[in-house]
C-alpha cells in the first residue's frame, strides 16, 4: 500500500492504494468517478479514456503510480459549471448516443484529437477515433457529431 | 402491483391519479403483459405524468419512444413526461424487451392509457365548466373556456375522479391517428442524453451501494470441464475477502476489484477440473449436419409441391451456405449489484428481461418473487444478448455470503465466453427455373440457427423451407433479428445466382418475383438513390455492386452497395451503403435513422470479419483484438432513406435493417470478383 497523490479534474485527491492498480479501477472504485467506463480491461477499445496531461490515454492499462503528478482529466471534468464542454454538447445536438457506454471515452477521445487538428478531415477524424470502439455501431452520428464540434470550437477561436 | 407496492409507488411518484391498464389479451399471450389489472400511468398533483413500463432502455430509444407516445396523447409538453422503466416493483410487465416489440405492443398501450387520462380530463373540465365535453380541447396540459383553465394538476386532486377512476380503461378510447400526430413523427433526440454526455449516469456496472465489495467468479478452463476440488484457505485468509463455494459457484469478493482478482488468483491455483472433450470450430458445419435432429417434426412452410417443382424445372442450381458464431459484444458486459435486506433482495442488473430474472433469483434462492426486486438501469447494450440474469444471480449468492452489497461485473473475456452465441447456420438450398427464367421451386433448410425470415418473400409455386435444429457445441440463443440474418444472407445470395442463371439483372429479377408492395417500394427506392441501373453498367476493375433485399417483424429493408477488392491481396472494402427502410408510421425519425445505421454498421461485423473461434472447448480469439467488431475504419460512404407510411401500423426498428448488408457486400463481391460467395464472414479470393 502506498500513499498515492493523483491530480483528478482540477482537484488533488489522495489515496491509500496498491500503486499496480489501474487508473481505471481507483477512478471507479476509489474517487467514485464511475463515468469512466471498463470495456475490455486490455486497452482494446477505449472505453476508459480520460486525458493525461491531455493527451488520451486508456485508463485499464495504466496504473494508478504512472498517472501519478500528472493532470488527469475523466468525463466528469469536462463540463464547467451547468455548461457542457463543445465536444459533449455536439453528441448531444447531434444525438450521437445509443447505449452511451462508449460516449465518455469518444468525448475525450475527440477533445484531444481536436487539440491537434482544430479543423480534422474526415480521415484524420477516422483515424483519430478508430481505437474508440461503439458497438452501437452508432458511427455515422459520432462523425456528424465530431464535426459539428470541430466547427462550433473553430467558431469560438 | 400489490397495494403495498402501489404505496410505495405513491411516495416516489406523490400524490395523484392512477390509470390502470389491462393488456389485451392477445398481447399478453404474446408476452406483451400479463393480462391483469396494472398501473400504466399516474398523473401528479404537481402537473407531471409518469409513465411506467416494463420495458427497460439498452440504447435503442424506447424511453425517448414511449414519452413521445404519452405526450401525444395527453397533449403536454414531453418535458412534463416522467417515464419510469424495467422495476419489478413498479412496472408492469411488459415482457421481455425483445423482437422489436416495444413500438408495435407497448407503445399502443401507453397511447390508450394516455388517451384515457386525456379524456378524464376532457370529461372534468366540461363539468367544471358546465360546457360540453366534445366540444372543449386539451392543448399544453389543460383545458381553456371561458378565460378559465383546467389542468392535469386539477384532475390529480379532484377526489372523486380519483374514487371514480381505479379499473380499467375503457376499451373505445380513441388514439390520436398518424395523420394528426403533433409530437410522434418528429425527430426528437433521445430524454436521457444529457446524463449521457457527461457520464452522470449510472449504468449497471457503475451502481454503487454502501459497504459494497467488487466479486469475481471463478470460471472453468474449458467448455464442460467440472470442478473436482478447490482450496478456498488462502483467499479467505486475505483480509476483507469472502470466498465462497457453493456447489459449482466459486468466488471472491472483496473491497476493490483488484483485491477480489488477487484472491480469485490463489482459488484458482488450486482448483482441480475435469475436463470433457468437446468439438471445435473446424468441424462446426459437418457437426451440426451429423446432429440434425430431422426425427423431430422441422418447422416448416410448405406451398405446392417442390419435388415436382424441381422435377419439372428447366434449369437446377443447389448452394449450400455457412454461417459461424457470433458474439453480441455489447460495450458493457453483464453487470449486476445485489444487495439482501430482511429476507428481501434488491437487485440492479442489465437485462432485457427484468421479470424472468425476478423469477430465476426466486428460484435460485428458495424465495417468493414479490421479497425479491429487479430494477434495470437503462445499461450499456444488449442486441438480444442480455436476455438472461447470470451477474444478478452471481452478485446475489456473493451478497448472501457476505452480508454486504456486491457488486458483479463480467470482464470482456469472460464476457465472449461464458455468454450466449447467435447460433451458427447450415444452410442448404436448391431452386429450379421453368422454361420462362422464373423461380418454379424453391427447396430451402436451415440446421441448427432458427426460422425467422425463414419463408421466401418471393412468387414461387412450389416451396419448402425447414428448419431443423441441431446439437449446438456453444450455448446459443437470441441475437438482433434472430435467425433471419442467416437465413436471409443463404436467400438473397442464391436469389443472385439465379438471376445469373436466369440471365436477368439482380434488381430485374426480384421484382420480377415481387408481389409485396411495400418490398418494391423499398428496392426500387434504393435502386433509384443509389443508381443501381448505371452503376451496374459501369465495368471498373476490383470494383463491385451489389443488392439485397428482405422482410420480418412487418417491416422491409432494402441495400445497395459498392466494394473494392484488392486483386493482389484479396482486401475487401465496403466503400458505399444506400438502404432503404420502411416500417410503418415512424415514431421518431431521429432515433430511426440511428438504429438503421446502426444496424448496417453491426451487420459489417458477421459480414466481413467476425466469427467466434473454438478448439478443445476454450475460445481462441474471445479478445477485440482477435475478435474484431466494425470500427470507424469500417465506416463507409453511408445512405439511409426512410419511408414513412402514415398508412401502416408502426413496426419496431431495431433488428431487421441489419438483414440485407451481408448479402448485398456478397453479391457485389461477386460482382468484382465473379467468385460466388458461400459463407460468412465473406472473404474475397484473390484476383
Ligand atoms: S477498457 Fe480500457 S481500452 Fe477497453
Ligand atoms: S452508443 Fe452503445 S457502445 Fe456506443
Amino acid at each position: 500500500m502506498a500513499t498515492i497523490r493523483l491530480s483528478v479534474n482540477g482537484k488533488t485527491r489522495s489515496v491509500d492504494t496498491e500503486p499496480e492498480r489501474p487508473l481505471l479501477e481507483v477512478l471507479r472504485e476509489d474517487l467514485g468517478l464511475t463515468g469512466t467506463k471498463y470495456g475490455c480491461g486490455e486497452g482494446q477499445c477505449g472505453s476508459c479514456t480520460v486525458l493525461l496531461d491531455g493527451k488520451p490515454a486508456v485508463s485499464c492499462v495504466t496504473t494508478v503510480r504512472a498517472a501519478e503528478g500528472r493532470k488527469i482529466v475523466t468525463i466528469e471534468g469536462l463540463a464547467e459549471g451547468g455548461t457542457l464542454h463543445p465536444v459533449q454538447q455536439a453528441f448531444l445536438d447531434e444525438g450521437a448516443v445509443q447505449c452511451g457506454y462508449c460516449t465518455p471515452g469518444m468525448v475525450l477521445q475527440t477533445v484531444a484529437l481536436l487539440q491537434n487538428h482544430p479543423k480534422p478531415t474526415d480521415a484524420q477524424i477516422v483515424d483519430g477515433l478508430n481505437g474508440n470502439l461503439c458497438r452501437c455501431a452508432d458511427y455515422q452520428r459520432i462523425m456528424a457529431a465530431v464535426r459539428r464540434a470541430a466547427a462550433a470550437t473553430g467558431k469560438k477561436g | 402491483m400489490s397495494t403495498v407496492n402501489r404505496r410505495e409507488f405513491l411516495e416516489m411518484a406523490g400524490a395523484g391519479l392512477l390509470i390502470v391498464a389491462t393488456a389485451p389479451l392477445s398481447d399478453a399471450q404474446r408476452g406483451g403483459g400479463s393480462g391483469s389489472l396494472e398501473t400504466r400511468l399516474h398523473i401528479g398533483e404537481d402537473g407531471f405524468i409518469t409513465v411506467l413500463s416494463g420495458k427497460v432502455e439498452e440504447g435503442q430509444g424506447a424511453l425517448t419512444e414511449l414519452a413521445m407516445a404519452a405526450a401525444e396523447e395527453l397533449r403536454v409538453p414531453l418535458a412534463r413526461v416522467r417515464m419510469v422503466m424495467g422495476d419489478t416493483d413498479q412496472t408492469p410487465n411488459d415482457g421481455s424487451t425483445a423482437g422489436s416489440g416495444t413500438t408495435p405492443r407497448t407503445a399502443p398501450l401507453v397511447r390508450r392509457a394516455a388517451a384515457t387520462a386525456r379524456d378524464l380530463l376532457l370529461a372534468a373540465a366540461g363539468r367544471q365548466f358546465g360546457a360540453d365535453a366534445g366540444r372543449l380541447e386539451v392543448r399544453d396540459g389543460a383545458v381553456q373556456h371561458a378565460g378559465k383553465k383546467y389542468g392535469y394538476a386539477d384532475l390529480a386532486r379532484s377526489p372523486e375522479l380519483a374514487a371514480a377512476y381505479k379499473e380499467a380503461l375503457p376499451a373505445n378510447t380513441v388514439v390520436t391517428p398518424a395523420k394528426d400526430w403533433q409530437r410522434l413523427g418528429k425527430p426528437q433526440v433521445r430524454l436521457d442524453i444529457r446524463e449521457l454526455v457527461t457520464g452522470a449516469h449510472r449504468f449497471p456496472s457503475d451502481i454503487v451501494r454502501p459497504g459494497m465489495l467488487y466479486g469475481r467468479v471463478l470460471r472453468a478452463p474449458s467448455y464442460g470441464a467440472t470442478l473436482d476440488s478447490v482450496d478456498l484457505s488462502a483467499a479467505q485468509k486475505m483480509s476483507g475477502v469472502t470466498a465462497v463455494r457453493d456447489g459449482g459457484f466459486v468466488g471472491c469478493a472483496a473491497p476493490t476489484t483488484f483485491a477480489a482478482r488477487k484472491a480469485l488468483a490463489t482459488v484458482s491455483a488450486t482448483a482441480k477440473w475435469k475436463t470433457a472433450e468437446q468439438p471445435s470450430s473446424d468441424e462446426l458445419f459437418g457437426y451440426l449436419k451429423q446432429h440434425a435432429k430431422l426425427q423431430e417434426r422441422p418447422q416448416a412452410q410448405d406451398r405446392g409441391s417442390v419435388q415436382k417443382g424441381l422435377a419439372e424445372a428447366r434449369t437446377r442450381l443447389k448452394a449450400s451456405y455457412q454461417v459461424p458464431y457470433v458474439q453480441h459484444a455489447p460495450m458493457e458486459p453483464r453487470a449486476a449489484v445485489a444487495e439482501w435486506q430482511n429476507g428481501r433482495l434488491t437487485v440492479w442488473t442489465g437485462t432485457s428481461n427484468p421479470a424472468s430474472v425476478r423469477q430465476q433469483l426466486a428460484e435460485t434462492f428458495g424465495i417468493a418473487q414479490d421479497r425479491v426486486r429487479v430494477l434495470v438501469p437503462h445499461f450499456g447494450g444488449g442486441f438480444g444478448g442480455k436476455h438472461t440474469g447470470e451477474a444478478a444471480t452471481e452478485a446475489a449468492r456473493f451478497a448472501k455470503e457476505a452480508g454486504r452489497p456486491v457488486s458483479v461485473q463480467w470482464t470482456r473475456v469472460e464476457e465472449f465466453t461464458w455468454a450466449y452465441f447467435r447460433p451458427a447456420a447450415l444452410i442448404e438450398i436448391e431452386a429450379g427455373l421453368d422454361a420462362g427464367n422464373a423461380i418454379s421451386a424453391w427447396d430451402f433448410t436451415n440446421y441448427n440457427s432458427g426460422a425467422a425470415a425463414l419463408d421466401t418473400p418471393y412468387r414461387i409455386a412450389n416451396t419448402r423451407a425447414r428448419f431443423v435444429a441441431s446439437d449446438s457445441p456453444l450455448r446459443q440463443s437470441s441475437y438482433r433479428v434472430l435467425a433471419a440474418t442467416a437465413n436471409n444472407f443463404a436467400r438473397e445470395a442464391f436469389t443472385d445466382e439465379l438471376a445469373e442463371a436466369a440471365d436477368k439483372d439482380p434488381l430485374e429479377f426480384r421484382l420480377a418475383h415481387l408481389d409485396n408492395e411495400r418490398m418494391r417500394n423499398v428496392l426500387n427506392a434504393a435502386a433509384q438513390r443509389f443508381g443501381w441501373v448505371e452503376r451496374r453498367k459501369k465495368r471498373r476493375p476490383g470494383i463491385g455492386v451489389g443488392l439485397a433485399c428482405g422482410t420480418e417483424k412487418n417491416s422491409v429493408v432494402a441495400t445497395c452497395c459498392e466494394v473494392e477488392v484488392n486483386r493482389t491481396s484479396g482486401a475487401l472494402r465496403l466503400l458505399e451503403v444506400v438502404q432503404a427502410f420502411e416500417c410503418g408510421a415512424i415514431l421518431n425519425p431521429a432515433n430511426l435513422r440511428s438504429q438503421v445505421e446502426g444496424c448496417i454498421m453491426m451487420g459489417v461485423g458477421p459480414a466481413l470479419r467476425e466469427e467466434i473461434l473454438f478448439k478443445d472447448g476454450k475460445l481462441t480469439n474471445a479478445r477485440f483484438a482477435t475478435y474484431q467488431v466494425p470500427q470507424f475504419h469500417d465506416l463507409p460512404k453511408l445512405d439511409v432513406i426512410l419511408l414513412d407510411r402514415k398508412d401502416l401500423e408502426s413496426a419496431g426498428a431495431g433488428e431487421t435493417p441489419i438483414i440485407a448488408i451481408t448479402p448485398a457486400i456478397a453479391n457485389a463481391v461477386f460482382d468484382a470478383t465473379g467468385k460466388r460467395v458461400h459463407s460468412m464472414p465473406i472473404r474475397a479470393s484473390r484476383g
